[in-house]
């Protein structure tokens, strides 16, 4: 089912939302002001947003540690995610995660794993027990090319497939784990036909339209809600910066400039998407309004971020468990 | 008030084996709260049968061969409103499923700044003793010591496995049950209380003594009572201690005894280096240096595989005359 037009300018402005605050990141990233590592997800943006339009609130959903992306599509609060980027305590974690871990309960993410594959038993879990308490929902859950190699992938969609568990596996295919290729790494570099072996639907859509991949993903919902069961969609999507900012590859590069610029000109999703909407009608004042919506969201949420205290150094042990332990803290000098 | 029967009040107590207190707490608790589910490898057959009769196929689930996946799906369940009982059977398959347990269940809540919570009990059984050679006889539970954000119990009498499984159930935190099959067969006296439990992180003096504090983790706990029993005929006075729950352990406990008798021996089956044994060793040389009267005596496995033969299996674990030789070594 296609977009209706109030659905077309909230996707468009939740991908442009991934993208400015991936910009405005990556250069705060290189600036000093957000420590650790940042993976960026520009480029993929049709792929998670087309997929997260599909899904309710309350459907839950796990992801990787290419994390930001996922919370901003689901229609997470941008303000708790730079803060948690820059190590807060008004962090969407208290600090506690950071750029691989932008996990936001509120809209249904209840896991970012910077294991690869770590997160698809958990979302086959979160099926199950919807399958048990007899909800309606439907798990959704993001992944890499490079996950489809580990044996959660293979041993939980045996388990989805053998109870028809609401689930839906979105590999977000952007060709390479870190810097090695499908080629040199896929003894079949298929992945939506890996589906077949499990006895599930695989599909594979393109993954830089953002409509395409809302269709797939709805009819996905659409066979978990009807007791059908899992299904696998392969988006093919590219990485338009390097795995993480600043990462040093040596030697000859892993992919072509010519291929980097190809998708950066040609297939870039929000680009295409634009395109859409201009010959559907809308105006260039509607799409500049947005433009500058998420203008002032992204500098709102920096500025939030920056005036943030960070967390007292007293809460190190705040979260660990649920309640504070019985026993006296022997870590303390 | 308890429920009266033919008349007369019920029994406050029922004699059963630790097995059996095993399989009636989480009967109790399914029948108590319909979130809680069990999962598990050949779980119609094996301890489970009584549950797979009771109870519909949404609470009990018999699992793939996919340790690591399936203890994954127990995480994904228990993020989002269920209380999975994930039964792993031998304690080695703890090994598999150990990324699932340390990289996601044990970390999530304090990853999300406690916006997850994982309400999931592990089970193991720790097999050994037995002729099944190194890969199905381990006791793996040091490694997971060194994991911040798990509770870890291995209790001895089965009143407490009963009231420290309830409790680990209803936790919202992940719990690691490492049993000792070596138990499974002591019986005792089991309140039928439906309500009993345990507190996690509290230890037991399962014998008051004045000359020597024992402390017997999991199976080391039968040969330490015979040996304590036999001592006392000799006139000397060992208090054993039984820390039930591993993780958080209860020290204060430790240390009070250990200030009373001066004299500390640590007995475990684990493998003696990185054991519990030498955590408790560490921690009482730290705090209670000025109450010790002799070095602390720690008997364990030593760092060798378990091998197949029993003839050379039988040396392996501390048995009830080399107890009491490491007690007499410390009066």
């Amino acid at each position: 089912m296609p977009f209706t037009r109030a659905q077309s300018l909230e996707a468009y402005q939740r991908m442009l939302r991934i993208r400015r605050f991936e910009e405005a990141g990556t250069r705060l990233f290189k600036e000093g002001r957000i420590p650790g590592a940042f993976h960026a997800s520009i480029g993929q943006e049709a792929a998670i947003v087309g997929a997260c339009m599909a899904l309710r609130d309350e459907d839950p959903m796990t992801g990787t540690h290419r994390s930001h992306g996922h919370p901003i599509g689901k229609g997470g609060e941008l303000k708790v995610l730079m803060a948690e980027l820059m190590g807060k305590a008004t962090g969407i974690c208290r600090g506690r995660g950071g750029s691989m871990h932008l996990a936001d309960k509120s809209v249904g993410i209840v896991s970012e794993s910077a294991i690869v594959g770590g997160g698809i038993p958990i979302a086959t879990g979160c099926a199950l027990s919807a399958k048990v308490r007899r909800t309606d929902q439907v798990a959704l859950c993001f992944f890499g090319d490079g996950a489809v190699n580990q044996g959660t992938f293979h041993e939980s969609l045996n388990m989805a497939s053998l109870w028809k568990l609401p689930v839906i596996y979105l590999c977000e295919n952007n060709g390479y784990a870190i810097t090695t290729s499908i080629g040199r790494s896929h003894g079949q570099p298929d992945i939506a036909l890996r589906a077949q072996a499990y006895g599930m639907t695989g599909v594979k859509v393109d993954g830089q339209d953002v409509e395409a991949v809302y269709e797939a993903t709805c009819e996905a919902v659409d066979r978990a809600r009807g007791g059908q069961g899992p299904t696998l969609i392969e988006a093919q999507t590219y990485r338009f910066d390097e795995h993480n900012v600043g990462l040093l590859v040596p030697g000859k590069p892993y992919r072509s400039e010519q291929e980097v610029t190809e998708y950066r000109t040609r297939r870039d999703p929000i680009a295409l998407f634009r395109e859409r909407l201009q010959k559907a009608g809308i105006s260039d004042v509607e799409i500049a309004a947005i433009e500058e919506g998420v203008n002032a969201a992204v500098a709102e949420a920096i500025a939030f971020a920056e005036h943030s205290p960070a967390p007292d150094p007293s809460t190190l042990f705040d979260y660990l468990y649920s309640r504070p332990l019985d026993q006296r803290p022997r870590d303390a000098e | 008030m308890l429920p009266a029967v033919n008349g007369q009040n019920a029994r406050t107590h029922v004699r059963m084996s630790y097995l059996e207190a095993v399989v009636q707490a989480q009967i109790e608790e399914l029948e108590r709260d319909e979130s809680v589910i069990v999962m598990g490898e050949d779980i119609a057959l094996y301890g489970g049968g009584k549950l797979v009769e009771q109870f519909d196929e949404r609470r009990i689930w018999s699992m793939p061969i996919s340790e690591p996946s399936f203890t994954g799906v127990g995480i994904g369940a228990a993020i989002s409103g269920l209380r999975p009982i994930v039964d792993l059977t031998i304690a080695s398959f703890m090994y598999l499923a150990s990324d699932q347990i340390i990289n996601q269940a044990s970390k999530l809540r304090y990853m999300t700044g406690g916006q997850i919570r994982v309400p999931i009990v592990i089970r193991c059984c720790m097999y050994y003793g037995t002729a099944l050679a190194a890969q199905h006889s381990d006791r793996p539970y040091p490694q997971f010591l060194n994991v911040p954000g798990l509770k870890i119990i291995s209790p001895t009498t089965p009143a407490d496995i009963k009231g420290l499984l309830k409790s680990a159930i209803r936790d919202d935190d992940p719990v690691l049950v490492f049993e000792d099959t070596k138990l499974w067969t002591v019986k005792g006296d089991v309140p039928v209380d439906r309500e009993f439990l345990l507190p996690i992180g509290r230890a037991d003096v399962r014998r008051p003594g004045a000359d020597v504090t024992v402390v017997a983790i999991a199976g080391a706990m039968r040969p330490t009572l015979e040996a304590a029993e036999a001592l006392a005929e000799e006139g000397v006075s060992v208090e054993v201690i039984d820390p039930r729950t591993l993780k958080p352990l209860d020290t204060d406990t430790i240390l009070r005894s250990v200030a009373k008798t001066g004299r500390l021996v640590i007995v475990e089956n684990a493998h003696r280096i990185a054991s519990l044994g030498a955590e408790i060793a560490a921690t009482i040389a730290e705090e209670g240096f000025s109450y010790l009267k002799k070095p602390i005596q720690r008997m364990a496995a030593p760092d060798v595989h378990v091998p197949f033969s029993p003839a050379l299996e039988g040396q392996l674990f501390p048995g009830k005359e080399r107890i009491a030789a490491a007690i007499r070594r410390v009066l």
